[in-house]
């Protein structure tokens, strides 16, 4: 960044900033409820504060640093901007709001510039430079942290959501039952095989039935995912059935090529239970009948 | 045991180890003329292609000598390096423990391979 030094050319942007700061602050006000303000998120007083104490930090970091928005001086301004952008992020603002907050206090700077340096336009000229400089600088910094924010909130959520989908319940002794919602992604995979062959271990469980009814889609990917794990657990020593096939999948996996003829499926979740009973001996027998419905 | 041979892998396999037991065993099965193998590799907790490709040929030269394999006891860490390996090691049985491979030599002795076959289909 060109950091030209014009220290001596800011006199009229500093007392600009520290004479005029109710004008600013209103004008400001105004132009952002006229751009982007959202006073269903954040009040009018909120911003209000917000504005002054800005003003008054980026006023002392001039006094003390000039506009070399990298320098320590601006430390506190950064922070600030920081803080608010970060906060915006988490109450749900656009981007284009968080940066508004920034850009929208331009037009009231120009203008008090402008009055401030009226006959001299050489003055004027580097005055703005200088003033664009530093609020560019400080706009592009909110839209990093709020980017930067923003991908920490995505981040958390998809950590929370992969330790979320992927439980192992136990149906019977030597029974699991591991149904899956969502796309399975190689993460999503590793995460699954490794409970799954850990809770096969633990409950000492011959047969895993893994049910795909929540997952919307099965593609080539997905089902090497699927057959990956169903190896996995044969190695342990447990048999898998894929169970909560569901029309369509079954129609992608004939029309993908997708060779699922080793592994034993079946429709439903209660066909598969059915299945892993008869395999480790076990026979379900009703003892008293009950209504008209009659069952084996 | 009974029948049976139990081979335990306690210490981490390297190359030449494994071909020595690839020897010894085959050398054993044909003097004890023994119907089943149980390979416990509970205590393996690294494994290679060339390792995972070892349990592979154990199996199928104990078939040659009419005696069956049972891998029993892989941990889950070794299961998944295996799978992401590409070895699937088909026609190798498994068990979760030695108990439970006991159990699987037994019952395909008697011939009762639908209680405890490899698939179910």
């Amino acid at each position: 960044m060109s950091t030209i030094s014009i220290n001596h050319k800011t006199s009229a942007l500093r007392s600009v900033l520290s004479g005029s700061q109710e004008a600013i602050v209103s004008s400001w006000m105004n132009e952002m409820s006229g751009a982007t303000r959202r006073s269903d998120l954040i009040n009018d007083a909120g911003v209000r504060t917000q504005c002054a104490q800005f003003l008054r930090l980026m006023n002392e970091a001039i006094e003390a640093g000039g506009v070399n928005f990298q320098s320590n001086a601006w430390n506190a301004v950064r922070e600030m901007l920081g803080e608010i952008s970060q906060s915006r992020a988490q109450q749900g603002f656009s981007p284009s709001e968080t940066a508004m907050f920034v850009f929208s206090a331009k037009r009231p700077i120009f203008t008090l510039l402008r009055q401030a340096c009226k006959n001299d336009a050489d003055a004027f000229a580097s005055e703005s430079w200088a003033a664009t400089e530093i609020l560019d600088s400080m706009g592009v910094y909110t839209m990093e942290i709020y980017q930067k924010s923003r991908e920490e909130i995505i981040k958390r959520q998809q950590e929370e959501l992969l330790e979320l989908s992927t439980p192992v319940v136990k149906l019977w002794d030597g029974i699991l039952a591991l149904p899956i919602i969502g796309t399975l992604d190689s993460a999503r995979t590793q995460v699954v095989m490794e409970s799954l062959l850990q809770a096969i271990v633990q409950t000492n469980s011959r047969v895993a039935i893994i049910d795909i009814t929540g997952v919307p889609t099965v593609d080539t990917v997905v089902a090497q995912h699927l057959l990956k794990t169903v190896t996995a657990a044969r190695l342990m020593g447990a048999d898998c059935i894929i169970s909560g096939v569901r029309p369509q999948i079954a129609q992608t996996i004939v029309h993908l090529g997708i060779n699922l003829l080793d592994v034993s499926t079946k429709a439903t979740l209660a066909a598969a239970f059915k299945v892993a009973l008869d395999r480790s001996g076990f026979s379900l027998v009703r003892e008293k009948q009950s209504g008209e419905g009659q069952r084996g | 045991m009974g029948q049976y041979l139990l081979v335990t892998i306690q210490v981490d396999m390297h190359d030449r180890l494994a071909m020595s037991l690839q020897d010894d065993l085959t050398k054993m099965i044909s003097e004890t003329e023994t119907r089943g193998v149980l390979i416990d590799i509970s205590s393996l907790e690294i494994v290679d292609s060339f390792i995972g490709r070892m349990l592979a040929n154990i199996a199928a030269m104990s078939r040659v000598l009419d005696a069956e394999t049972v891998v029993v006891g892989m941990q889950p860490a070794v299961a998944i390096t295996l799978v992401e390996l590409g070895l699937s090691l088909p026609g190798v049985q498994t068990a979760l423990n030695v108990d439970k491979g006991m159990e699987l030599l037994q019952s395909s002795r008697n011939g009762n391979r639908e209680m405890y076959g490899g698939r179910f289909n």
